[in-house]
Formats: C-alpha cells, structure tokens, sequence
C-alpha cells in the first residue's frame, strides 16, 4: 500500500510514456527499418542497405519537391515573420479598434487548410477568380494565373500559407512586445530615444525566444504541410508543387511502394530534427529561474 | 485604475506617437504617419478578410450569376440552395448525401478525442511539474519530442496496427490516433501552467495526509479553468481540421468533414458548382471559426502565459 501510495505519479505516467515509446519511438524505428528494405506493396523486412535512399535521391520527382520545400519553407517562414513583426508593431502603438484588427488578422489560423485551400483555388482561378475580377475593372491585360503555371505554382502555395499563418505569428510576437519590461521603455523616451531605435536596440533584441518560437511553429508548418497542397494544387500541375509530405503520401497510399514512402519520411524526419534538436535543448536546459 | 498609472499611461502615449512635442510641423508629420498607420493595418485587414468574403459572397450566388459577375461583387439575389446542397445533398465520391454524415463523423471524432487527451494531458502534466521523480525530465523531453515528429515518419506502421487492432476506417480508430498523438502538446501545456504553481502547496498538502489524487482534484483542478481552455481549444482546431489522418485511416462510413470537402470540390461528375464547394468550406469551418470567436482571445492570453515563456 505504501509502495502504491509512493508510486502513484510514475503509474499515472507509465501509460502515456508505454504509447509514446510504442506509437512514435517504435514506429519510427519500423519506418527506419523499412526504408532499408526492398518493401514495394507489402512490408518485407530482410535488410538490403540503402537502395532506397539511392532511388529517392535519383527520382526527379523527389528532386522538385525537395527544391519546393526550400523555396517554400524559406519563403513562408521570412514572409510571415516580416508580416507578423511588422503589424505587430504596428498593432502596439496604441491603436483604435485594436482588438478587432487582432481577431481579423487571426481567424484564418482556426480554419482548416483544407478550407484554406479550397477559397484560394477558387479566388486564383484564373477562369473566374480575382484575374476575371480585374480585367472586369478595366485592366485587360491582366493576368494572374500562377494556379496554372508549372514554374509560379509553388508561390500560390505561398501566399495561402503566408495568409493563414502571419496572423498567429503577428499574436506572438504582439505578446512578446507587451511583455517587454516598460520601465527600461520609459525611460529611454525619457532621454529622448526615438521611437525606432528604441524597438531595434531595446525591444527587438530582448524577444529573442519569441523569434526563435515563432521560427520552430513554421518552419515545422512548412515541413508538414500536406492538406495545402492537396487542396489548392493537388501538387500540381504535373508534380510541380509537389513537397516531401505530398511525395510520401502519393508513394505510400497510391503507387503502393512502402520503401520510398518509408525513406521519404525518414528524410522529412531529420529535416525537422536539425530544426528542433536545438529548440527542445534550449527549452530544457535547467534555467536559473527555476 | 489610479489616477498616476493614468497619468503614466497618458505620458507614455504621448511620447510614444509623439517623441518631440512642441513643433507644429513635426506635429503634423506625426498625424501624416499615424493616418499612414491606419492605412496599413487597414489594408492588412482587407487581405485577411478578402478569402471569407469571397466564400461568403459566393456561397448565396446562384452559377449563372458566378459566370457572368465578377469574384468580388456583392450577390445581385442571394439564394441559400447551395447551403441546402452542401449539406445535404453535394457529391462526395460516389456518395451523394452532402457533408453531414461526415460532420457528425467529426463531432463523433473530435469531442471523445479532445476530452480524453485532456484528461491525460492534465495529469501527466501535473506529474511532470509538481511530482518530479529521478528521470522525469528525460520522459518530458521524450513526450515534447513527440509533438514535433512529421506523421508522415508513424503513417505506415500506424496503418498497420490499425488493421491488427481491428480499428482500420473506424471513428475510434481516428479517437485513438488523435489522442496518441495530442498527448504531447496537453502534457507541455499543462506541464508549463502547473509549474507555476508553487512547490510548498503541495508539501502543506502532503504533511496534512492528502494523497496525489486528493491533491490533485482539490487544490490543481480548481485552478485549471485557463489551461483546459487552451488544450481544449487547441486539440478541437487540430483534431477538427486534420486532413492527413483523416484521409489515411478513415473508411466510406467514418470520413471526417475535412476529406468529405476535398472530395466535394474535387468531384468531377456532372457541372463545377463553385457555389456549393464555398458553402461546403464554410460548414467545415464553422465550427472551429465559433469556438475561435467566442473563446480565441482565452486561448492566446494562455497560451503566451504558458508555451511562449517556456
């Protein structure tokens, strides 16, 4: 009984720590495993060295959606920390109606990317969308039709992600700023700083974390969108905006080959370690606070 | 309110919007960027809100009004037969019944799902912030690692064990993925709140005999209301708008919202109703759009007061 009484937390514990070793330490083992196998439609598990891994970096398919992931990860990750700094700021110099910008900037994050997706193909139709929209306002030589170009797809993909995701960033970083000890503010007006230089040398630099914060929630949006690009492009034209997410899942579920699927994710595996190994390091080192 | 944090909050307006007062053209200038202020963030607003707009708008025209108008106009006659369509009667596939079977699939998913992972969040995190044992903190690390995994890396063996468990295409095979892999963000959520709570309460309680539930349930659980709202909130927006479990595990019977959309705007059979697949994304949407609205602002204030400082 005492024995029971002493060791309530661990048993309380022991559950979530069985499934989280099982569901993601396991099978990521199994995927690991896999991805070294000759696996097509049904998992085999003789070992056969990294062949997989041979064949995906031969694919030229794999090869677009590695660059689209670049491009895209890079482009909505600096795009919507610029947007989200900027109105941030912008939102602290004591606005009217704050609170209503704040809600409108935000609500695209509670949709679903499906619905994300499926209101930006429509808008960017270039048959009836906003193209059609603008012509019909007397600009007849406009075209907006990057839905349907092969080489300007990706940046579609950009723009709804940018549009979902700056509004969340803009809340992060509005709450860093307002954390920011007013003191050391105030009395830099006192002396007569203006208003810039007090956010670049005093503000910015003390929301360091928050950048970081913000950094490690898109770049791991970027690396798992998935339902953006099935939804706005379906990875297309051809597999044009095809990302790692959309590769694996088109390997995994309807060209029946377990092996790419299995060294596909592995690769998205250790992008998302490079970015968040550091994070998680940083997050748990004992801190004097504590 | 005081009259000198008043006076304090009057003073650091001022210098703020105005650094140097006293010069009328600096003045001016000041209004000038001030006017420019709202001009941008009036934009932003525009862009923000140009997609719901366009869906709203489009969702009450009826095709031949889509055709010939532009995107952007108002609707000339507004008719709610596409929201009828939508939900009742839209082509999913084969399956022409609308999306609300699939909703109740969601509701059916997402409240089990959210409640469960929740309730273990809650005490894991309880656990990891005022039981602390020898080791604690690698199982913490270990948990918070799993918050970060792409799914694509648990999507194959998880297909697998779904079919040995019997739960292949099934709603509570979906419950279980959602609450296995939630796990992770409740327990950091929860973690960060309780160790804001101090140790010696807990010690007080102990000397006085109260046991770990008894303590939980009488000191942790009163206090709980802004956290739960934040994991609930959370869980329900991830759980509701999921795409990739849903599509990959799901069944003809046991399709969330989310794939059925996708289904309905991708179907090609008879003529491209742009009407009903707005009305559609809208209907999926609602729900999480509501418990935005109405609860957002709970979410942000306790999510910065928890995750964000770490």
């Amino acid at each position: 009984m005492e024995w029971l009484d002493r060791n309530v937390p661990k048993l309380v514990l022991a559950p979530s720590c069985v499934a989280i070793l099982v569901f993601v330490y396991g099978f990521i083992a199994w995927t690991a495993w896999i991805s070294f196998t000759k696996s097509r439609l049904m998992p085999r598990y003789e070992l056969d060295g990294i062949g997989q891994y041979e064949r995906l970096f031969a694919a030229p398919r794999w090869d677009v959606a590695m660059n689209n992931l670049f491009i895209f990860g890079g482009l909505f990750i600096v795009i919507s920390m610029v947007i989200g700094l900027a109105l941030a700021i912008f939102l602290d110099q004591k606005i009217r109606a704050e609170g209503v910008l704040r809600t409108i900037y935000l609500y695209p994050m509670a949709l679903s990317l499906i619905v994300t997706g499926t209101a930006w193909k429509w808008i960017l139709n270039p048959g009836l969308g906003i193209q059609e929209a603008v012509r019909g306002w007397g600009f007849e030589g406009f075209t907006f039709d990057w839905l349907i170009r092969p080489e300007m797809a990706i940046y579609t993909i950009v723009l709804a992600a940018v549009w979902q995701a700056s509004g969340f960033v803009m809340a992060l970083f509005l709450a860093g700023l307002r954390s920011v000890d007013t003191e050391i503010i105030r009395a830099a007006q006192v002396d007569g700083i203006p208003t810039h230089r007090i956010y670049s040398a005093i503000i910015i630099p003390t929301m360091a974390p928050i950048f970081l914060s913000a950094f490690i929630v898109l770049a791991h949006l970027a690396i798992k969108a998935f339902d953006l690009v099935i939804a706005l492009t379906g990875g297309g034209p051809g597999y044009a905006t095809d990302l790692p997410a959309t590769y694996m899942y088109a390997m995994a579920f309807s060209r029946g080959d377990l092996g790419q699927a299995a060294s596909s994710a592995m690769i998205m595996m250790l992008v998302i370690f490079a970015i968040v190994v550091p994070y998680l390091y940083s997050e748990l080192r004992p801190r004097r606070d504590q | 309110m005081t009259s000198r944090t008043v006076l304090t909050k009057r003073l650091s307006r001022d210098t703020l919007t105005t650094p140097q007062t006293g010069s009328v053209a600096k003045g001016r200038r000041n209004t000038m960027l001030r006017w420019g202020l709202y001009a941008i963030l009036i934009l932003f607003a525009l862009f923000y809100l140009m997609p719901l707009f366009v869906m709203l708008t489009t969702s009450l025209k009826s095709l031949e009004e889509i055709r010939t108008g532009s995107l952007l106009a108002l609707p000339r006659e507004i008719t709610f037969a596409p929201w009828a369509e939508a939900w009742s009667s839209a082509c999913a596939g084969t399956q022409c019944e609308g999306l609300r079977p699939f909703f109740w699939n969601s509701v059916l998913m997402a409240v089990p799902a959210v409640a469960i992972s929740t309730v273990i969040g809650a005490l894991n995190g309880y656990v990891f912030a005022q039981w602390r044992f020898p080791g604690a903190n690698l199982f913490f690390a270990a948990i918070l690692f799993g918050c970060f995994i792409p799914f694509q890396v648990v999507l194959l063996p998880m297909a697998q064990m779904l079919g040995l468990m019997g739960l292949a295409g099934t709603i509570p095979g979906l419950i279980f993925v959602h609450v296995i892999y939630g796990i992770g963000f409740t327990t950091l959520f929860f973690r960060n709140y309780y160790v804001t709570i101090p140790q010696e309460l807990v010690r007080a309680a102990k000397v006085d005999g109260a046991g770990f539930f008894r303590i939980f349930f009488s000191i942790f659980l009163p206090l709980s209301l802004p956290i739960i709202t934040v994991s609930v909130i959370w869980q329900f927006t991830q759980i509701w708008n999921d795409f990739l479990f849903g599509v990959s595990f799901s069944g003809p019977g046991s399709q969330p919202v989310t794939v059925a959309l996708n289904n309905i705007v991708n179907s090609t059979t008879g003529v491209k109703a742009y009407n009903v697949d707005m009305a559609s994304a809208i209907i999926a949407a609602l729900p999480t759009l509501l418990v935005y609205v109405v609860a957002g602002k709970y979410f942000i204030r306790g999510l910065t007061a928890g995750s964000v400082k770490g």
